[in-house]
This record gives structure tokens, sequence and C-alpha cells, in this order.
């Protein structure tokens, strides 16, 4: 006979029957998404070394410094980076990784939570605020257009000692448009465009226009299946391409040119 | 030939109990409930369990298997590693009544709150694939209700009272999204079915066995749907100016 264990045991954090390593999806969790912000952090702090050559990093996009030509005491990137930083934070997917990482809530499918916290999940401040995740979207397609303008810019290599642009291809061009593409494929798998752009009909056959928002629905539903992987692609894409271009400003690393 | 498994079972009531083990002789493609039934023909004939159908489909004999929420029928001996025990306990989320049964009684209760496919006044019932496709996947289910034992929101933090849990979410999903139904329930799912103390942390879908995507594909559009109603501050806007600012509760959906 085993030993006598109730049912009705009270919780404690990690308490399960689980024999399976249920914890290391939030230990990598933790680690992935916190290394990025803590380096992410840092490098919208530095304000510099954000432009190499025709590469701009996403951190400092768009470059509204270099537009209006602002001489600003503090890094610009900050002004920018809270819009996809809302649209991250909000996302569905990541609310489940971090709520189950650093909220532990809960850390694993039926294992225990920290003992005697009151919950109240989203129906109050300050995550009743998710709610708001599709106006984050909005606001990140806006980002999104500027970078794919930057991926194109990185194309077109400028030269000081002959002059006009001259079209061209360095590895740089290419971590820009991986980042882009991957953003894309995250932000356009976005639950909340899932919804508007068709998942709110409930008639998809109702008239010209209900159809073809079914075949849009059906095509972000596609993007929207693999979205976890979207989400963890387009962030070290996105980290990648600031790294990149900063090692490159600093004399580090040094582009190739492929053409 | 075969072979000898050991079994740790839960053995009592509501006033506590105990894992008891057993040794159970396995043949080759056995599942846990058949494990189980051979306890109960060869050493513990009281062994109390829940079951019907074994082929997945009526959704009794939900269970705990090495802690993971599982159908007893549907959950293979080879595919756990040899040397390991089998630990099988009841559901944590509902009242014990003895050994594997569970009183699941509160969920038909919930059931009955939730207004029935009400149909629009000029309904065509002329069906289509591309309409039914969603609610199809919804209509799979088989009231198993693993994915109420899972929900942290009523295992861990037992809100019976505040939240109806993903099964529900699903069935109110699919009369939401029914091309014939007239009705808006999203305030029945802000206020009363407390749509809100989902985080979407997806075990739900995890130990769904007809595999429901029911976070992506319920919980998540119903989230949308109640934040079109209450929480999108350009289409309150826009509500305001145009002066539709009530919301559809009538049969006919107009």
């Amino acid at each position: 006979m085993a030993g006598i264990l109730s049912v009705t045991d009270p919780d404690r954090l990690g308490k399960t029957d689980r024999v399976d390593a249920w914890w290391v999806e939030p230990l990598l969790t933790v680690l992935g998404l916190t290394a990025f912000i803590v380096y992410s952090t840092w490098a919208a702090f530095q304000g510099d070394h954000y432009r190499f050559g025709p590469y701009l990093s996403p951190f400092y996009s768009p470059n509204i410094k270099e537009w209006f030509g602002w001489n600003l005491d503090f890094s610009f990137a900050f002004s920018i980076l809270w819009v996809p930083a809302g649209f991250r934070a909000t996302c569905y997917y990541y609310r489940k990784a971090y709520y189950r990482s650093y909220f532990m809530d809960p850390p694993g499918c039926a294992v225990g939570e920290p003992h005697g916290r009151s919950y109240l999940g989203e129906t109050e401040f300050p995550f009743i605020l998710q709610n708001l995740h599709r106006c984050f979207f909005y606001l990140a397609a806006i980002v999104l257009a500027f970078l794919w303008y930057d991926a194109y810019e990185a194309f077109f290599f400028k030269d000081a000692a002959t002059g006009p642009a001259t079209f061209g291809m360095g590895v740089g061009t290419i971590v820009l448009l991986v980042n882009v593409v991957t953003l894309t494929g995250f932000s356009f798998g976005c639950n909340s465009l899932r919804h508007l752009i068709g998942g709110k009909l409930d008639c998809f056959t109702c008239g010209a226009t209900a159809r073809i928002r079914h075949k849009l629905w059906g095509g972000v539903s596609l993007l929207n299946l693999r979205h976890t992987e979207w989400a963890w692609v387009s962030l070290f894409a996105v980290g990648f391409a600031d790294l990149y271009v900063r090692l490159c400003s600093m004399g580090i690393w040094h582009d190739i040119r492929i053409f | 030939m075969a072979e000898v498994r050991k079994f740790k079972v839960y053995r009592g009531d509501k006033n506590g109990g105990q894992l008891t083990e057993y040794n159970v002789q396995v043949e080759p493609g056995m599942v846990v409930l058949d494990g189980i039934h051979q306890i109960q023909r060869t050493q513990a004939a009281d062994l109390a369990c829940r079951w019907n159908c074994k082929a997945a489909k009526c959704g009794s004999c939900s269970a705990e298997v090495n802690g993971k929420p599982r159908l007893l029928c549907k959950t293979r001996l080879d595919d756990f590693d040899p040397a390991e025990i089998i630990t099988v306990r009841p559901v944590k989320t509902f009242p014990l009544i003895r050994d594997l049964v569970c009183d699941v009684s509160w969920n038909f209760e919930v059931n009955k709150k939730i207004p029935p496919l009400t149909p629009k006044k000029t309904a065509d019932w002329v069906m289509h694939q591309e309409d039914m496709d969603r609610v199809q996947e919804f209509r799979k289910c088989i009231e198993c209700f693993l994915c109420q034992n899972v929900c942290h929101v009523l295992r861990n933090h037992d809100l019976k009272d505040r939240f109806y849990g993903p099964r529900f979410m699903v069935r109110i999903a699919c009369l939401e999204m029914h091309p014939m139904d007239g009705l808006d329930r999203t305030k029945l799912l802000k206020d009363e079915a407390g749509l809100g103390f989902c985080n979407i942390t997806k075990c739900c879908t995890e130990v769904c066995p007809e595999e429901i995507h029911i976070t992506d594909n319920a919980i998540i559009p119903l989230k949308e749907r109640v934040a079109d109603r209450h929480y999108d501050p350009l289409r309150a806007f826009w509500r305001k100016i145009m002066g539709a600012d009530h919301p559809c509760t009538c049969a006919d959906g107009g």
C-alpha cells in the first residue's frame, strides 16, 4: 500500500503527479524573454550605432531623428518601441507564455500554483487592458510598413566616391529582409486580425464581401496556426537585426557584399 | 508473453483515501481502462470507475494518469516507459463520490444557464459547408470535462461561481457563430459566464481528446466579440457618432 494522499490536498507551487519535464517550457520561456527584454532595453538606451550604410536597426525605425533633424537628448527608440512592445505584451500567445512562466498562473497544466493567491484573471486593471490588443495591432501595422521600406532601402548602397546609390545586396540586406518577413508572418497571424478580417461574421456566404472575407480569414487562420513559432522566430530576428547593424556600425563585424 | 505492470489507483471517498498498488498482467495494445477492468475482475471487485463506450466517444472515463488529465480508454499502456508505474487518480476539480468516480453535475447546471439556439426571424435554413465548418469542430465535444478539470480557474482557484469553464465557452461559441442564430450573448459572456477569468494558458486545448482548438477557435474569438462590444475605443466612438449603441439581443438579429 502506498502512503495516504487525499485528492483534496491543498495546492502548493509545483505540486503535481506529472512525471514529465513540464518545467522545461516555462524555464526556456523565462530565459528567452528575459534575454530579449534585457538586450532590447540596453540597445534602446544606447541611442547610437543604429545605422550602417543602407541598414537601419528595426529598434530605431522610423528614423524620426533623421527625418526632422532633431537633436534629441534621449534615445528616440523609446518613442517607437512602446508600439511593438505593447503589441507583443497583449498578444494572446505571449499572454499564455508569461502568465505561465513569470506569474506561474499556472506554471504548467495540472500543476499547483502558489497557495492562497487571489485570482481575477483579465477582469480587472491592469490585465483588463489586454483587450486593447487590436489597437496595438493597428499601430504595429504602421511600424511594419516602415520596416518594409527599410528592407527596400537596404538594397541601395551609397558610395561616397561614385555618388548615386547603386542596387546591391549585402548580408545585412538579407538580415533586414528576414526580419520584416518574420514580423509580417507574426503580425498577420494575429488573433485580433483574424477576428476583424472575417472571424466576427456568423455567415461567410451572405454576399460577395462575406465570401472574400472568408478567404482572407482562411489565410490569417493559416498563419495563426503557427503563431507561436512566428512569435519566437520574429523575436529572435528583430533582436539579431539590431545586433547585426550595431556590430557592423561599431566595426566589430564586417558586412559582406554579395553583389 | 504477458508482462506485469505496477498500477497505483486512488481508493477512497470524500472523507479521504489513498493510492493502492496493484500488479496487472498486460498484453500488447492494452489501454489503462483495460488495466482497471482487470483489477476489478481479479483483485478489487468494488473499485468504482465510470465508463461506457471504451471508444473515446462517450466521455465517461476521464481521470488523471500520471498527473495528466486523460481518457482511460484512450491512454495506451505502451505509450509509457516499461518501468513506469501507472498512477490513476480521479479528476481533481469535481467532488469525489468514490475511487475514480466524481460528481460532475455542476456542469449540467451551468449548461442550463446558456440560452439555446434562437433562430433569426429571417433565417435562411439553407446551410453552406463554409458556414458550418467552425461550428462542426465544436460539435465534436464529447463532454468528458477534461478541459473543465484542467482549467486552473476551476481547478486551482475554484471559481465555479464566477466562470463557466472552457466546455461552455465552446458551447457558447457554437451558438454565437451559428449562421441561423440571432441572439447576442456577449453580455452573458462578460458578466455571468466570466470570460475575462480565462487567461488563455491553453491547458484546455492540450488535454482535449477530440483535439478541438478550444482556446484559438472558441475562447479567443469570443474574447474578441466581447472586445468589439465593450473594449474597442474606435468602435465605441463609431457607435457614438452613428447612434447605434444598443447591442442586439433580439431574436431576428436586427
